[in-house]
């Protein structure tokens, strides 16, 4: 079995669920806190890719990255990068693609927070950053957890916006979902077994990790 | 002197009503803020901390202007040398008690300040417990030695002590007491306890619809009604009950269930869940040595 496109699936997931984390964060603390008109606009916009077919993500995408369009156009020209059927242009789409699973615990358990908290270290003169760091984040660490794993997991699942966008090309983005559909096309079953059963117990360890973490069975371990 | 003259629109449950508050208050008293829910007293509190923000006026603390919608003027929060105990204590899960109040303070230069604060308030044997494992007067002292940590001048508190036993309410008044008179400190205390009102405060601030109707002493304030009787007690009425041509009415006393008679008349001016006077004039007192 050649295990490039499961360690192109896990490299994939980490860096994504990384740069999401980053982006996150500030965007689900501003929808949390905010009462700006326009609010649901932007929760929309966070929401699509819930509803949104992958490939019709991936086909704006293809287009926007293609040396034709502008923006493709400006990337290549100021940063020398091709988006398009690259591993970076992967790791934008599966950002866009997976932002909504990232975003929602986070805005949800910050809403959950009683507001008196970060009352209560503004009352101590603590910046909106040390008030997020020190208090807000680290009394919600199951809604990050469930943020991490989630986006993790489907960055992992994700099979259409990976297909508009990579392609098929072996090292750069043939990732495990796209090496499996090869396979079965190609009657290889045995090997499409292989990468299906890793990635089968790969999300029924992620999840069941979540499972056991939220619902309290491994905080007697960590006392 | 502490100046307050501010106007705030507020959302209350009967539509907008306007909060107009106009008092000055001497510096080391504690002024407990009385009245009806939803008569403003908790926005009281948030403005004079900075949470909110008023439409129009100033705040003004001996010499120094917190807020003036004038100069455009309006501290923040954290500048304003104040301590807050919420209603809901507001300690944070995350850390311990001692942490907490580490968090508080203003510098790493008041580590002696926090253990001292510890000292005050007993807890001693809990500092590295987290608020989750902590019963509620021990939540609440936390939070008041984590209010006091950061050297206010200024200590507001928002009806602390309403979630606690009658019992654990007497001992934490004892420690507010203590506390605002060791680190003289000017105290503004919401509490709807007249007990308490009695026990702590200087002077009694009362709101009805965003204005002060009062700001009288607790003897003056509560003394108002002019009976000659040398007993009172406020309590609440629990059951009203006909007898024949003759009215029983229970009342709460403290933990005391007292049942008076009254006639008709006044029984109709009672219902059940009233706070009530229940007086009595001094003729025949019967004392037994206990």
């Amino acid at each position: 079995m050649n295990w490039t496109p499961l360690i192109l699936t896990l490299k994939l997931a980490s860096l994504t669920t990384l740069v999401l984390l980053l982006i996150s964060i500030p965007v689900a603390r501003w929808l949390a806190y905010t009462r700006v008109g326009f609010k649901p606009v932007i929760e929309t916009l966070v929401s699509m890719p819930l509803v949104l077919p992958p490939t019709v993500i991936g086909f704006y995408l293809l287009l926007a990255f293609s040396p034709d369009s502008p923006l493709g156009l400006l990337l290549e020209n100021w940063f020398g990068l091709s988006l398009a059927f690259s591993f970076h242009g992967l790791v934008i789409a599966s950002v866009i693609y997976s932002l909504p699973f990232m975003v929602h615990p986070i805005q949800s358990g910050l809403s959950s927070l009683p507001q008196s908290l970060s009352d209560a270290s503004r009352v101590m003169n603590k910046s909106y950053v040390s008030t997020l760091f020190r208090v807000e984040l680290p009394n919600i660490k199951p809604s990050l957890l469930t943020g991490i794993v989630l986006s993790f997991a489907h960055t992992v699942g994700e099979f259409g916006v990976v297909l508009m966008i990579g392609g098929s090309i072996p090292n750069r983005t043939r990732v495990a979902s796209i090496a499996i559909y090869d396979e079965v096309e190609a009657l290889n079953y045995s090997t499409a077994h292989q990468y299906s059963l890793v990635l089968l117990a790969l999300a029924f360890l992620v999840l069941i990790t979540v499972y056991l973490v939220n619902g309290g069975f491994l905080k007697r371990f960590w006392r | 002197m502490i100046e307050i003259k501010i106007s705030k629109k507020l959302a209350g449950t009967d539509g907008i009503f306007s909060l107009k508050i106009e008092q000055q208050i001497q510096t080391g008293q504690l002024i407990t803020v009385y009245g009806n829910s939803g008569a403003g007293k908790t926005s009281l509190l948030r403005i004079m901390a900075g949470l909110l923000e008023p439409d129009s006026g100033s705040i003004r603390i001996d010499s120094e202007t917190w807020f003036d919608s004038k100069q455009g003027i309006n501290l923040k929060p954290g500048r304003r040398s104040i301590g807050m105990v919420f209603q809901d204590y507001a300690l944070f899960p995350n850390m311990t008690v001692r942490e907490n109040l580490m968090y508080a303070a203003r510098s790493g230069e008041d580590k002696n300040l926090v253990d001292q604060l510890i000292d005050v308030v007993e807890l001693g044997k809990l500092k590295e417990r987290k608020p989750g494992s902590l019963s509620g007067g021990q939540q609440q002292r936390v939070a008041l030695a984590r209010a006091l940590a950061s050297k206010p001048r200024l200590l507001l508190l928002d009806e602390p002590l309403s979630a606690l036993d009658r019992e654990m309410r007497q001992k934490l008044q004892d420690y507010i007491l203590k506390v605002h008179r060791f680190f003289k400190l000017t105290t503004i205390l919401v509490s709807h306890d007249v007990g308490e009102i009695f026990k702590l405060s200087d002077r009694v601030m009362q709101l009805s619809n965003g204005h002060i109707i009062s700001y009288l002493t607790p003897a003056e304030m509560f003394s108002q009604r002019h009976l000659s009787g040398k007993f009172q007690f406020t309590g609440e009425v629990l059951e009203i009950k006909p007898e024949d041509v003759i009215f029983v009415v229970s009342v709460l006393i403290d933990n005391h269930l007292v049942k008076i008679i009254v006639d008709q008349e006044t029984a109709s001016t009672l219902a059940i869940g009233d706070r009530v006077l229940v007086a009595s004039k001094a003729f025949n007192p019967v004392i037994i040595k206990i």
